[in-house]
């Protein structure tokens, strides 16, 4: 089993991304996802910026990926997204078809990120010969339709062609818009949101009027209020998963990284907090709710 | 601009060819469809009857093969291309990578669109799906401005269809999983958001209690208008307000726009609303052709009538209408 850290998902001060990084380099995760893939106004680091980070973090011996924007819709978020798939050095996290075409073009090998529409075996077939490295399971999917899905491409031999990736700890993303919630929870509008989205490290809690907390919303993200915690199913993941990822929502991501290489390797149980934490998808219930080991 | 109309059941489409629709689409009756309702959509011999009156009205029939194919399953959603193919229907609009790469090797000549589904936005997602399968259209998401619409259009050679009507939905299509999250089911696995067999009405002291799943969408007091538990419409509280935190319950209407859309040469215009009623598509269906003809007839004077507007809004959720992403100010 191997570990990564995603991308940070919001927007956060360029020295607390220098920072967080520096301290990536000295933890378990044994591949670091960096970019932006929300919003294309966030711009604390440029491309350069990113690219630099990245040769930095991969001289110190991780796997390093560039992962890019989900939701492309201006020709100038294409021509970056250009830049980042012909880089060179690096392999590319796609998240959207978009990219997957610059990358098999620019034949760059790449991680097919969680935001893309793939469900079944057959299209992993089809993207393996684009040059696809590792697979980011969607989010909504569970160890029921994953064991199902290793087993059809057992059969169309390519189980070996590529490593299966699960988001396993950290706010869900759930569904991107052109809207920004951020911005209009504040009463600005998107052209003029100031990047407001800068003072909310980990996203603005949305509760039901009855308190609970359903969503988190981040730029044009919205993300489950909850956060997923897959601790108690790592050990469930052998011979499934390869590859176990934590967004990071700050320094905490490197103690969680602990605790998931210990709940895999020691099979020890941690208790969730029922209020603040879910496991639903990987059991293939809903995704708020929680199993409880 | 073709004008393509939505139909649940063949009185919803025989209403649509009457009243001036260029096509129809619509949806089989199972999980491969993005509209799977209990009581709509068509059986193969729906079908039949569907391609028959279609066929002799000289429209276009199209089929949406829209969700996607679960592990294990594939052959549902390939049976469901066989079918398009057997009945000779016009397009079969698919979402699943797997599914246009088989319709694409086994029917060559089988019209292929690209669903909504798909969360195509951008010039280069649109290459890898053109480049790669037989696709010549591609229905574009909600989360595009006009003028993106327009830039997209200048640079490609596919064709594009756009959403003009009806209900709207805010995330980029086949990208959102709020259903699952709060149900376990979501539009890409069952075809489905916000299921109705999760919806609960409750009077409480505190009003009108919508919930889906048991979550708490919306809360209404007496005065107010209800709407259906659609969960990105409810109210919810950020930073202590309570207020429709992602959207409203309106609906899309485009009929300023078609000067707009003709000229960046759209190929067609989409009408939202295969889970809605008979007399829903048959009005919608009136007041497009009216203005679609109105344009074509003499676009310099082309002018939305209040009455139009006065027809759609009636049908609309909430009873108001947006102009959605197409506009900047909306998003």
């Amino acid at each position: 089993m191997k570990y990564a850290l995603g991308p940070i998902l919001y927007y956060w001060p360029k020295q607390q991304v220098e920072d967080f990084y520096a301290a990536a380099m000295n933890s378990q995760a044994d591949i670091i996802y960096l970019g932006e893939t929300v919003c294309s106004k966030r711009r604390e680091l440029k491309p350069k910026d990113w690219l630099g980070l990245a040769k930095e973090i991969a001289d110190s011996g991780k796997q390093v990926v560039i992962s890019t924007m989900a939701l492309l819709e201006a020709p100038s978020e294409v021509n970056i997204l250009r830049k980042y798939c012909e880089n060179g050095d690096f392999i590319v996290e796609a998240n959207d078809f978009g990219a997957i075409n610059l990358l098999a073009e620019a034949k760059t090998p790449f991680v097919c990120g969680h935001a893309l529409n793939v469900y079944n075996a057959q299209v992993l077939q089809l993207l393996v010969n684009k040059g696809m490295q590792r697979w980011v399971m969607p989010v909504e999917l569970s160890r029921d339709w994953l064991v199902q899905l290793q087993e059809d491409s057992r059969i169309l031999n390519i189980r070996d062609q590529f490593e299966i990736e699960v988001f396993a700890h950290g706010h869900l993303p759930l569904a991107y818009s052109a809207r920004c919630f951020t911005a209009r929870s504040e009463n600005r509008a998107k052209d003029d949101c100031e990047l407001c989205c800068i003072n909310h490290a980990n996203g603005k809690p949305v509760y039901s009027q009855d308190d609970k907390e359903l969503f988190t919303i981040n730029g044009i993200q919205t993300m489950s209020g909850y956060k997923y915690n897959l601790l108690n199913d790592v050990a469930s993941m052998h011979d499934l998963v390869d590859v176990v990822r934590v967004s990071p929502l700050g320094d905490s991501a490197f103690q969680t990284l602990d605790q998931f290489k210990q709940a895999a390797e020691q099979d020890i149980k941690f208790d969730l907090q029922l209020d603040r934490e879910c496991n639903g998808y990987w059991h293939q219930i809903a995704g708020l709710d929680t199993v409880s080991s | 601009m073709e004008l393509l109309c939505p139909a649940g059941n063949l009185p919803a489409l025989k209403t649509a060819v009457d009243n001036g629709a260029d096509a129809v689409y619509i949806g089989f009756k199972d999980d491969t469809n993005a509209r799977h309702f209990a009581g709509l959509n068509f059986t193969d011999k729906k079908l039949d009857k569907a391609v028959d009156y279609v066929r002799s009205h000289n429209r276009h029939l199209h089929v949406a093969i829209n969700t996607f194919a679960h592990p294990g399953k594939l052959e549902r959603w390939e049976r469901a291309v066989d079918r398009c193919a057997d009945m000779g229907v016009d397009a079969a609009i698919i979402s699943d990578v797997a599914v246009l790469d088989y319709a694409t090797k086994k029917y060559p000549d089988l019209e292929l669109h690209l669903s909504v589904q798909a969360s195509a936005t951008n010039v280069e997602a649109i290459n890898f799906y053109t480049n790669n399968f037989n696709v010549s259209r591609v229905v574009l998401p909600r989360v595009l401005s006009i003028h993106q619409v327009k830039q997209l259009a200048r640079n490609t050679d596919v064709e594009l269809e756009v959403f003009a009507f009806g209900s709207l939905c805010i995330m980029a299509e086949g990208r959102c999983y709020l259903s699952s999250y709060l149900t376990g089911e979501s539009p890409n696995t069952v075809g489905a958001c916000s299921p109705a067999k999760y919806v609960r009405w409750e009077e409480t002291e505190q009003g009108l209690e919508s919930r889906l799943n048991g979550i708490l969408i919306d809360r209404y007091q007496p005065e107010e208008k209800t709407g259906y538990p659609t969960l990105c419409k409810g109210r919810f509280n950020v930073d202590g307000k309570v207020f429709h935190a992602l959207e409203e319950p309106t609906s899309l209407n485009t009929l300023a726009l078609v000067p707009e859309l003709a000229q960046a040469n759209i190929a067609a215009v989409k009408i939202e609303g295969r889970q809605r009623s008979p007399a829903y598509t048959e009005q919608v269906t009136k007041v497009w052709r009216a203005a679609l003809d109105r344009y074509r007839q003499d676009p310099e004077r082309y002018q939305v009538e209040a009455a139009w507007n006065k027809q759609l809004d009636q049908l609309s959720e909430g009873t108001s209408t947006t102009l959605g992403a197409y506009h900047r100010d909306w998003q």
